[in-house]
């Protein structure tokens, strides 16, 4: 007999036959007739069928049945070593707490800088830098295309002046420092290392990550500037850079959270960030980098939605696929490779704008799949976020969950304490065993790069973001306080940037293009261009030329002149 | 004779890249019969105001997330007239904060759609909009 229905809202990859070679036990067997089919008789079941928030149709019951071809020694092993799905530590959180990293930043660097310390004196464990859009798309606050956007969703940031005060009394030497940036990132990091210097701190010491993937810009944010070739090989001069400078910085994270905000299932957001991964790897070996020289500085970000057990699952299945990749794509003999480190953030698009309270208790237990997953280090979203960037109160509340799931909840007292539930083993196999699907998709097409010019993965995300609306629309999946349970409610009390940003910012660059030495700039920017030309590794170009005072925009227009810039096909 | 079908052109202004909710309602639009046209990213207000004369629509779509809405709405109506396109209706979804909700209107938005709107409601908006002009 078969129990596997197809679902209205089920994702592409057909993975889900998982249980077809199923052989109940006698036991179970008994158990169906006796207990079971009575039981059903008089009280069906709510649901035909039951489905995850990704469409993964789930089974009423799992049992070993479903562990039928699965080894305890080879597929869950013992955390700290291969294949890593226990963990990647020994001992997990019992000897050292994840990083509590909360995402800030709004306004100018002087506002940011101080929310910084605010969080820092509350107890967070390690900054995360929110740039704003200019910054992001490699714009000057004062670029007419930045009108209206100066400092709202994320710190203006426009050279190294702003970026002095932005960590203005912060010692780099000892906070790590996680920056969300990706077609200027590199830019943005020499602007980072020139602070660093000031400060008198050791590059071989500081820590830190910058998101630096362009890929999932393609894929699914869409802030990028540059064609796919030059932006992945700025991204291969930072690792080239980040291996003889700064070997304790992460010179990437690997993101399937926006994926995963995009519309995508846990699957397709798995199977993407680690193909990505493996691209990162492909090139980065091209460049003529030893593979156990640089991977052990790459880093991965996931998203943690609502689904509990399918996003523990994917976690999971995460470190399993790329130990494997690893050792048998790479051959990789360094154990610190093998390990996929992550950060995660709660899922911003699980918010709700109405009765925006409830997000507390979503992004709580958001918050507890990552930590039961094994996560390096978390953000947990404020409960105002649907509206607008978080108040102080709100975000305080966001930081407060991780301290309490960490302090109070004792998840923390063993490590794994899912590992060997036939539910989330048989979960994590499924996951695993869909992700490869795709990424064997993706190596026919070529890999990610090839893949990104058809728009596969661009279209596989809206497909799926299409059908999760259908099913809401529909009211087959349920959403608190939007499509069932609704009241009326009065406004929150949000955030507001002040409109004078762009103003001080405007005037801030007006004075610094008046003080600084152009002549000096116009010399080495004409020196980055002409670096970009060739084939050079553009980062002490860019060291040089924040360290003149150029300011971002100016630095990204010199290689918009050598690179072009990106215009996607649009797809709906 | 066939009856016109309702053109609508879905933009996507100012920077920001985030287009789920502006793909789902291109999709959700032409799946209830009506002709969609979708700007793709970074749209000025005169990319989209120029678009919308070109491609003669009646309903023009904006998708806007980033906070930017203040600056860029009051600039397309303004555009929007000058054009002589008094008829188009213009509609906003995203994340756009209540206390600003009357300006936009007053400025010539017909509505806006906050996040957790139904794509239903909002092709019976649209059908009730278009009937009546």
């Amino acid at each position: 007999m078969s129990e596997q229905r197809k679902g209205s809202t089920q994702t592409v990859p057909p993975s889900e036959e998982s249980s077809a070679h199923r052989e109940p036990s006698a036991q179970e067997q008994a158990w169906e007739k006796n207990t079971l089919q009575p039981a059903l008789e008089k009280n069906p079941e709510r649901q035909t069928e039951f489905t995850t928030i990704s469409g993964h149709p789930i089974r009423r019951l799992y049992t070993k049945a479903n562990l039928a071809n699965w080894d305890p020694s080879r597929d869950l092993g013992f955390p700290g070593e291969p294949p890593y799905t226990r963990g990647i530590h020994s001992t997990m959180h019992r000897s050292r707490l994840w990083t509590m990293r909360q995402f800030a930043g709004f306004g100018t660097a002087e506002d940011t800088n101080q929310r910084f310390r605010y969080l820092l004196a509350q107890g967070q464990t390690g900054l995360s830098t929110a740039f704003d859009l200019p910054t992001l798309m490699g714009y000057d606050s004062d670029h007419p295309l930045s009108e209206g956007e100066v400092g709202k969703c994320g710190v203006a940031i426009s050279s190294l002046a702003d970026m002095e005060v932005l960590f203005d009394k912060i010692p780099l030497a000892d906070v790590t420092t996680s920056m969300t940036i990706n077609s200027p990132a590199a830019v943005i990091w020499a602007m980072y290392l020139a602070v660093a210097e000031k400060q008198g701190a050791d590059w071989k010491e500081i820590s830190g990550t910058l998101q630096n993937d362009i890929l999932k810009e393609y894929i699914a944010q869409k802030e990028y500037i540059y064609p796919p070739e030059p932006s992945m090989r700025l991204v291969i001069d930072t690792f080239e850079f980040g291996v003889k400078n700064t070997p304790k910085f992460n010179t990437i994270s690997i993101s399937g959270y926006h994926i995963r905000e995009a519309g995508s299932t846990a699957i397709q957001e798995l199977a993407f960030t680690l193909r990505d991964g493996l691209e990162y790897v492909e090139w980065g070996m091209h460049r003529g980098l030893h593979v156990d020289q640089f991977v052990p500085q790459l880093s991965f970000f996931f998203n943690a939605h609502n689904d509990f057990f399918e996003e523990i699952a994917k976690y999971r299945a995460a470190r399993r696929i790329w130990h494997k990749a690893m050792v048998e794509r790479y051959k990789s003999k360094n154990p610190r490779s093998w390990a996929l480190r992550f950060h995660t953030q709660t899922a911003g698009c699980s918010l709700t704008a109405q009765q925006p309270y409830n997000n507390v208790v979503r992004t709580a237990i958001q918050a507890l799949a990552a930590v039961l997953g094994g996560t390096q280090s978390l953000h947990t979203n404020s409960l105002d976020e649907a509206w607008a960037l978080p108040t102080e109160f709100a975000a305080t509340i966001a930081l407060r969950t991780q301290q309490i799931i960490a302090h109070e909840t004792g998840v923390t007292n063993t490590v794994d304490p899912l590992g060997g539930s036939y539910f989330v083993e048989t979960l994590t196999n499924e996951v695993e065993r869909g992700a490869r699907e795709y990424i064997d998709r993706i190596d026919a097409m070529g890999g990610m790069v090839a893949a990104i010019e058809r728009s596969y993965p661009q279209r596989e995300i809206a497909e799926a973001s299409y059908r999760y609306q259908v099913a809401v629309d529909k009211k087959e999946k349920i959403i608190v306080g939007v499509n069932d349970f609704v009241a009326e409610e009065k406004p929150l009390d949000i955030l507001q940037i002040d409109e004078t940003v762009a103003h001080r910012q405007a005037a801030r660059l007006k004075k610094l293009r008046a003080d600084r030495s152009q002549a000096e700039v116009d010399r080495r920017l004409n020196a980055l261009r002409a670096a970009a030309k060739g084939k050079e590794n553009l980062m002490p170009f860019l060291y040089d030329a924040v360290k003149s005072y150029a300011t971002l925009g100016e630095i990204c227009d010199a290689l918009r002149d050598v690179f072009g810039t990106y215009e996607e096909v649009a797809i709906t | 004779m066939p009856e016109k079908k309702i053109r609508v052109l879905i933009a996507k202004p100012g920077l920001d890249g985030h287009d789920r909710g502006a793909k789902i309602i291109a999709r959700a639009l032409r799946d209830a019969g009506m002709e969609v046209v979708y700007t793709g990213l970074r749209q000025t207000p005169e990319m989209i105001a120029s678009a919308a004369v070109q491609e003669d629509v009646d309903v023009i779509g904006l998708s806007i997330l980033s906070g930017a809405h203040n600056t860029i709405c009051p600039q397309l109506m303004k555009l929007l007239h000058e054009k002589g396109m008094n008829d188009v209706t213009v509609l906003v979804g995203g994340i756009i904060p209540e206390a600003d909700i009357p300006a936009l209107k007053q400025s010539g938005i017909a509505e806006i759609f906050l996040p957790g709107t139904s794509t239903q409601d909002i092709v019976d908006f649209i059908h009730k909009r278009v009937a009546l002009s």
